[in-house]
């Protein structure tokens, strides 16, 4: 099987959906580039990450459309263009900038369908770049996807590797609920292995990333590859844990993450959004309410601290839960009174 | 392109009958408010209805309007059933939206009404959205934004109306300078005054017109429909008017002269001006007019009573159409 970036899986899933769909229209800034530039060359940059590259020049300017610098705008279009019966794929930079189009998001296609009494679709893909790691300081590095989880009416996606973006972008696209679909910065260039074919994953359902008896720990987006390193170190001293990959944070598959918690007993919950009303607080609620009697052990959440996030690499660093603090924390979930 | 001065007996009896048929739907709710019976928050169209209308037959089922919380006239101009809208108001199960949306919230996706919209400056991304979507499909059709003098200090409106310049869609911004944002006079919060400045700005052309003058609104609107379809891109009508009532209903208005609105009932009412260019060109007859009139009673007479007696909505819904699949 080809072994893919998760970069080059995301742009696979863009160029055969809209081979398969015309309907599919791609819009955001930067998404091919170059427009008004004097160098003349069209497609200029792709996407500044690369994922909408190669779009243009096959798909042509009416279905891949260069904006201005304007969130609201792309967001509602891509709204008002769902509504119409087309199926657009904005992009949004980087997620932090839904600070400026939080309205057409959380007020406007979240709630479409249920204050039109059922009667309209929305079928809207919103992509974003998110996560810290590359010193891009506190307005570019945000990951934001708990403040949308929040949100009923939207679909929330987090992949954390090549082969369930692309399944998952898929899905995104061919679902008719609109869908916020979350790209971690760091692991666009991480490879694995993606099926040449277009498939997807479901949503609502957890992949089961490592299997064991000891520890259970639900990890997101980047927080997965470092939760492998710490249990695969862990695995030579005897411990093993089962890793839970949600890959959607709505729908939440609650049942994978009790169902383990009932047979390990202990939860270790690994998230890089802000420690208060997170990810990881929310999942840590659900497990007290659904599982109490199976916990040996308090929750343990490994989550930055409650500061925004550090330019400096030396501060950076502290920042983002790793490996080590991963580690440290399954330990001490086995540590019995 | 048509223009009002063509428009036969029937186009022109129908573009009354809308006016007044709007009219009396919200000095009807005027009047049942008061009573208590209708929950939460409404914001009355009556004194604008030229626009709606003006702006609306221009259209067709297949065109798009993206409409305000003074959303009521643009959704009967459109095509909107108007007990659907009534028990919709009065929160009824059978409401158009199910109750689930309520005055703010009208919406009917087969008369390409892309939903009422309670946040101001929501709508015009929306409206270049669906014009993207009309010239993909080869500007056959066009996509109307509504929005009042206080939309027109939202950037969200700067970045729809600079976007629809850039991508050439055809979209068209309908703003309605009913002289009050909210409470506060647009004399104070419209830095320049001038909405149409803002649109010529971005690079369309923008109209100023009486918004009381149903065939001023028509003509223009036809205008920027031909501008539209012939692949030339966005324009912006801004049409000046009135609002008889309050921002919302219970509102006591503090800040309007006493006699204002008296004043304007008489000087700018847009039915009262239709009936008296009738005259003066003998389109239509005023007893024909009259009979309109008269039936619009009846039909909101109509709406109100089933409105009242419709049951509302059950526990299973307010669970239902968060998702069509979850």
């Amino acid at each position: 099987m080809p072994q893919l970036t998760m970069r080059d899986a995301l742009n696979q899933a863009l160029h055969q959906e809209m081979a398969r769909d015309e309907r599919i229209i791609v819009l955001g800034e930067d998404v091919s580039g170059g427009a008004g530039g004097t160098s003349g060359e069209r497609e200029a940059s792709g996407g500044i990450f690369g994922v909408t590259k190669g779009l243009l020049p096959k798909f042509g300017e009416g279905r891949v459309i260069d904006t201005p610098i304007s969130e609201s705008a792309i967001v509602g279009a891509a709204a008002g263009a769902a509504l119409a019966g087309l199926r657009p794929v904005a992009e949004i930079m980087f997620a932090d900038f839904v600070g400026v189009c939080m309205d057409q998001i959380y007020n406007q296609i979240a709630k479409f369908r249920y204050m039109f009494g059922g009667k309209s679709t929305c079928p809207v893909v919103i992509r974003m770049a998110m996560g810290a790691g590359m010193n891009m300081g506190p307005q570019h590095s945000q990951t934001i996807y708990s403040l949308l989880t929040a949100v009923p009416g939207l679909k929330i996606v987090i992949p954390s590797n090549a082969y369930d973006a692309k399944g998952l972008l898929i899905q995104a696209i061919r679902d008719d609920d609109p869908v916020i679909f979350f790209e971690h910065k760091a692991l666009y260039p991480r490879k694995g292995e993606v099926p040449e074919n277009a498939y997807t994953v479901a949503f609502g359902e957890a992949s089961l990333v490592r299997q064991g008896e000891h520890v259970t720990v639900v990890a997101i987006a980047r927080m997965v590859p470092f939760a492998e390193r710490a249990i695969d170190a862990l695995a030579k001293e005897g411990i093993t844990c089962d890793l839970i990959d949600p890959r959607t944070t709505s729908p939440l598959d609650e049942e994978t993450i009790i169902e383990s918690v009932e047979g390990t007993g202990r939860l270790v919950i690994v998230d890089e959004s802000p420690p208060r009303c997170g990810m990881a607080s929310d999942i840590a609620a659900i497990v007290a309410q659904k599982a109490f009697h199976s916990l040996k052990r308090p929750i343990i959440q490994v989550t930055p601290p409650h500061t925004p996030i550090p330019f400096a690499p030396a501060l950076e660093r502290l920042y983002v839960p790793g490996p080590p603090r991963i580690e440290a924390a399954i330990r001490q979930a086995l540590k019995d009174e | 392109m048509t223009l009002s001065v063509n428009l036969g007996n029937a186009r022109l009896l129908r573009a009354y009958r809308q006016m007044r048929l709007i009219r009396e739907f919200e000095e009807r709710l005027h009047v049942e408010i008061a009573t208590g019976e209708i929950p939460g928050f409404t914001h009355l169209y009556a004194g604008q209805e030229a626009i709606a209308v003006g702006v609306c037959e221009q259209l067709t089922e297949s065109d798009y309007i993206v409409s305000t919380h003074r959303g009521h006239g643009h959704c009967i101009a459109k095509g909107c059933d108007v007990g659907g809208m009534m028990k919709e108001i009065y929160g009824r199960k059978d409401g158009l939206c199910h109750g689930k949306g309520g005055s703010m919230h009208i919406a009917d996706m087969t008369k390409g009404m892309l939903g009422a919209n309670a946040i101001v400056g929501g709508g015009p991304p929306i409206a270049v959205g669906a014009a993207i979507a009309c010239k993909l499909r080869g500007n056959r059709f066009v996509s109307v934004a509504f929005g009042g003098d206080g939309s027109a200090n939202q950037g969200t409106v700067f970045e729809a109306m600079n976007m629809a310049v850039v991508l050439r869609v055809p979209a068209i911004f309908v703003l309605e300078n009913n002289g009050y944002s909210e409470h506060t006079g647009a004399a104070y919060a419209v830095g320049s005054g001038d909405l149409a400045g803002r649109a010529r700005g971005f690079g369309m052309p923008a109209e100023c017109i009486d918004g009381a003058d149903f065939h001023a609104v028509y003509d223009a609107m036809g205008r920027a429909v031909a501008r539209a379809k012939n692949g030339e891109g966005p324009s912006t009508i801004e049409a000046t008017i009135t609002r008889y009532y309050g921002h919302f209903e219970g509102d006591p208005q503090n800040y309007r002269a006493k006699d204002e609105v008296a004043r304007l009932r008489v000087t700018m009412d847009c039915l009262k001006r239709f009936r008296e260019r009738a005259a003066l060109d003998h389109t239509v007859a005023q007893a024909e007019l009259d009979a309109i009139d008269v039936e619009a009673v009846a039909l909101i007479d109509a709406a109100v009573r089933d409105a009242k007696a419709a049951a509302p909505p059950v526990e299973a819904d307010l669970y239902s159409d968060v998702y069509i699949q979850y």
